[in-house]
């Protein structure tokens, strides 16, 4: 694999920071999104220039700045990493069109600040994705939390205030008290903090050491939503949705399960992992979040509070794929990045839209929906069908691979765990779409003065739903990239 | 200036002591010179401060005998890397503080103009002498200056401002005779009173008690001075009733410049291996810093005033830099020095985000934050910069000292320090948090939780543009030192530290 020097990386991650100003400065709020659009095209497009040279296997890197000796703010685009770089920008494009569409609907405030700190977070993920080092990608992190924090709490009341603080109590309190000791410890212990695929943990021959670092990031990482640090995220729901959306069911949590399959695979390394049976414990820990949070998810009335629990399990799904260790699981978990990120930003963006059309938020007031707003529903069983891993859905790809992977690594209870997983995400996504179609004319709670939410809306949604029946019949992109990303870490091909 | 430069170190000390008579003259003549030929002195003093450390970086060191007199008997002053880049740091801020603060000088003390921008001059002029003498007595001489104008500094303000500067002067004067008591002792044993000569007579009489005695004086005294828990008591008062053009010189700069003295005199005049091994004060010390650390926090924890708030995390962040430098490791002691360049530049950015919100609303309770983010988005901003600095958040530079005073502390095995360090990072958080929430939320919108309820508007009416500018200045600063800290430690600190660490 040859490395080569290229400043696009850089360039991606700048994109959208450079648009902050015009945003700012814009004089009339279609100027302020045509800024928005732009950042949003731009980095999408430098993102898509790298793509070839990731998949002839060359490595882009870039050296911002050396900060401490020997460890710089460095960029390094490899082929995971570009699979969540390209899954975060193509979808921040169908979000900021969601965005108009909502935030006019509903005559929010402060509109300029959100789409200024829309940019500043897509940047900070970007950061994490192409992070060549441990303390690049905590850099990034750490400037996520901040960048989303006026997200979270756009509404400024008393309900967004106390979601702020948990969100910052988790988020922040992870990263400095968990994180940023044992990332000290690891780099006064090896000296370097490079992800490298063998991992760097090699030096430390104490096994209790390592243990207590790899619990240290991977419950650190509290935007993976591990149990117990997983309350933040349905707290975090008091979100306007697009937020939720990109941020929750996307980027954030994303670069939560991102940074834990980093510490899985380029910090410790497969070898050392499977050495010291550290995989096994990990998949137990992902297996307990996925059953509980599905668990939690079927008693869940409002919607968007079931979406963040149905996250929290489908981001360990991510993290168990990787640490099955298994061909098949890793390139599964790394799939699964994409594929549940089209299936629930879709679902998303229903809720979005049902809130925009008729004000509701709870389950229980959806019944007969489905026939006001058909195509909005629609798309919210094509992802539901995605997230729970059926096809023709995205979904079922990387779900196949995970199952795959756990036969492969012969841990057939965290089979179990995955098909019990799949009943109880059907039980909690199907009947909302049933309920919202089949009712009798009696029951039905919306009449005909209702109807689809704003075409800005509806647009996004049904190309994102398309989007996750696409990813069926033509995976290719994203597996590619997967499959790549893992034969560079097991050394094969 | 080429003819000028050999005299750098003293014009660093003449330039703005020959400003402050000037501006003392002008305050009886006319009034309108006073702030133009303190900025013109302290600018010019700026120049020279940097004009020295572009050339320590090439020679190492330089000397410059005072009146031609040779050392030891004449005063030598020696500028190195390390006092070099303190020495810019001090100008700095100083100058930064003077342009951010015109106005309010102007409004509080129209009569005494003359007579406040006399001292704040002096008072900088004592510390800058402080820190390039090679000279253990000149340098009690030039403390009691700043210490006497710092008095005079924190007094001159109003209602309870004089009695807390009267309390700084009775405490102050305890720790500056401590010190001229040590040095007296170790004049006693050498018969010397320049640093380097002392330093190199002391060795074979480190088992002397007298000695011993003369070290422990010196450090108690110095102690007082930079406020080190539990000997901080004068420091909350002395600070939270101050004036704001005041508190910006003195609180980023004095706790700052005693550190500077306190790694001067144990490396200069006694020896790392003395201060650090023979006297086995590095576990006491680096405890007493813990408790500094914990105790700043909760006590900072306890306040509803920012400027009171305040006071206390310097109180913590004098235990993170005297803990790591007395866990004695290099990494540690770098932590330490780079501390003292970024603490400094970070309370100077604090301060005046308070200054700057202070002077418009008039009043620092918690609760007057209401609705600020608004009112003034800009100085905001910057209080959140400097906030996420205290915190330590890269890539701000409060992360890197941070980094390494952590780094030092696992390197010694000493993991209270490192506790300590992380529970008042996560303190300091949950300290500015409140305030940033106070002003981002509140006052609530009306009607509670719908969705449609904007806060209710309010117009901008931000702070002068002479305090904005000089306060986005420091804020910039605070990222742009982040991002150089690489360069800052690789060729200046690593080269200042002894190699014997």
């Amino acid at each position: 694999m040859n490395t080569i020097l290229s400043i696009k990386p850089l360039l991606a991650v700048l994109a959208s920071l450079l648009a902050v100003p015009g945003i700012i400065l814009s004089r009339s709020p279609d100027a302020r999104e045509g800024w928005t659009f732009a950042a949003a095209l731009a980095k999408f497009g430098i993102v898509v220039s790298m793509i070839p040279m990731v998949l002839n296997g060359v490595r882009l890197e870039y050296t911002l700045a050396e900060v401490l000796p020997g460890l710089g703010i460095t960029f390094r685009v490899d082929a995971f990493g570009m699979l969540f770089a390209v899954v975060a920008s193509s979808l921040w494009i169908v979000t900021s069109a969601y965005s108009i569409g909502y935030m006019r609907g509903l005559h929010e405030h402060s509109q300029t600040r959100y789409f200024c700190f829309f940019a500043l977070a897509l940047s900070a993920t970007l950061g994490v994705a192409f992070a060549g080092n441990l303390f690049t990608l905590y850099l990034f992190y750490e400037a996520l939390s901040f960048a989303t924090y006026p997200l979270v709490t756009h509404h400024q009341d008393r309900e967004a205030r106390s979601s702020g603080r948990k969100y910052l109590f988790y988020i922040l309190g992870g990263s400095i008290a968990f994180v940023l000791p044992a990332m000290l410890v690891a780099y006064h212990s090896t000296g370097t903090l490079d992800f490298t695929p063998q991992g760097f943990m090699g030096g430390i021959e104490s096994k209790p050491t390592l243990l207590v670092l790899l619990l240290l990031f991977v419950f650190g990482f509290a935007k993976a939503g591990i149990m117990p640090m997983h309350s933040w995220l349905p707290a975090a729901m008091v979100a306007p949705t697009p937020v939720s959306a990109l941020l929750h069911a996307v980027a954030v949590v994303k670069v939560g399960a991102f940074c834990v399959v980093r510490i899985i695979t380029g910090v410790f390394g497969t070898d050392l992992m499977a050495a010291f049976h550290f995989d096994t414990l990990i998949c137990v820990i992902a297996s307990v979040t996925i059953l509980t949070s599905s668990l939690i998810a079927l008693t869940q009335d409002e919607l968007k509070r079931r979406l963040a629990f149905s996250t929290i399990g489908q981001l360990s799904y991510i993290i168990l794929g990787v640490a099955l260790l298994s061909q098949a699981g890793m390139t599964g978990g790394m799939l699964h990045i994409a594929m549940h990120a089209f299936g629930k930003i879709t679902l998303f963006f229903c809720a979005g839209a049902i809130f925009v059309a008729t004000g509701i938020k709870h389950i229980s007031g959806m019944v007969g929906i489905g026939r006001r707003m058909p195509v909005t529903m629609g798309a919210f069983f094509l992802g539901s069908l995605s997230v729970i891993g059926l096809p023709p859905a995205g979904g079922f790809i990387s779900k196949w691979h995970l199952v795959l992977g756990t036969v492969q690594a012969h841990q057939f209870a965290m089979l179990v765990v995955l098909l019990i997983s799949s009943l109880l995400n059907a039980a909690y996504f199907l009947p909302v779409v049933y309920r919202a179609f089949f009712c009798t004319p009696e029951e039905a709670m919306f009449d005909n003065r209702v109807a689809e939410a704003p075409i800005w809306c509806l647009a996004p949604l049904v190309v994102t739903a398309v989007a996750s029946v696409i990813l069926f019949f033509y995976p290719q992109p994203f597996l590619r990239l997967a499959e790549l990303a893992v034969q560079a870490l097991t050394g094969g091909g | 200036m080429q003819n000028l430069s050999p005299h750098f170190p003293a014009l660093i000390i003449i330039v703005p002591l020959i400003a402050a008579l000037l501006i003392s003259a002008a305050g009886w003549l006319n009034r309108r010179f006073c702030f133009p030929l303190a900025a013109l002195g302290l600018f010019t003093s700026l120049l020279v401060s940097v004009g020295l450390l572009s050339s320590v970086l090439v020679k190492d060191v330089i000397l410059y005998r005072l009146g031609g007199w040779p050392a030891p008997w004449g005063i030598l002053y020696r500028i190195d890397r390390l006092n070099g880049l303190v020495l810019v740091v001090i100008f700095f801020v100083a100058f930064l503080n003077l342009i951010a603060n015109k106005r309010t000088v102007e409004e509080s003390f129209p009569e005494q103009l003359g007579g406040f921008y006399a001292l704040y001059v002096l008072f900088v002029t004592g510390l800058s002498g402080m820190v390039a003498t090679g000279d253990a007595f000149n340098l009690y001489v030039l403390l009691e200056i700043s210490s006497l104008t710092g008095y005079a500094l924190i007094g001159i303000g109003h209602e309870r401002a004089p009695l807390a500067g009267l309390n700084y002067l009775f405490v102050g004067t305890i720790g500056a005779s401590l010190y001229l008591l040590g040095i007296g002792f170790l004049y006693l044993m050498t018969g010397s009173l320049n640093m380097t000569d002392i330093g190199s007579l002391l060795p074979g009489l480190y088992n002397n008690p007298v000695v011993v005695l003369a070290f422990l004086l010196c450090m108690t005294g110095l102690f007082i001075k930079m406020a080190l828990f539990p000997l901080h008591a004068w420091l909350p008062n002395a600070y939270s009733f101050s004036p704001a053009a005041s508190i910006g010189v003195i609180a980023p700069l004095t706790t700052k410049v005693m550190i500077y003295v306190m790694i001067r005199i144990t490396f200069d005049v006694f020896t790392p291996e003395f201060s650090f091994k023979m006297m086995h004060l590095g576990q006491v010390m680096v405890w007493l810093s813990v408790a500094a650390i914990i105790m700043g926090s909760l006590f900072a924890l306890a306040q509803t005033r920012l400027k009171r708030m305040l006071t206390y995390v310097i109180i913590a962040e004098v235990g993170y830099m005297v803990g790591g430098f007395w866990l004695g490791n290099r990494m540690a002691v770098t932590g330490a020095v780079l501390h003292i360049l970024n603490d400094a530049v970070m309370t100077l950015c604090i301060f005046l985000a308070a200054g700057a919100v202070i002077y418009q609303i008039c009043g620092d309770d918690f609760e007057d934050f209401k609705g600020l983010f608004r009112k003034m988005p800009i100085s905001m901003a910057a209080f959140t910069v400097a906030a996420l600095s205290l915190i330590g958040v890269p890539p701000t530079c409060g992360f890197f000292s941070k980094w390494y005073l952590i780094s030092g502390g696992i390197a010694a095995g000493h993991y209270g320090f490192v506790v300590a360090l992380l529970f008042s990072s996560l303190v300091n958080a949950v300290l500015f948090f409140r305030i940033i929430e106070i002003g981002y939320f509140e006052p609530f919108p009306e009607g509670g939780h719908g969705e449609h309820h904007s806060p209710p508007a309010m117009e901008i009416r931000e702070a002068p543009a002479g305090m904005l500018v000089c306060l986005l200045l420091a804020a910039v600063s605070l990222i742009v030192l982040g991002l150089y800290t690489g360069d800052i430690v690789t060729r200046i600190i690593d080269l200042a530290i002894p190699p014997a660490i």
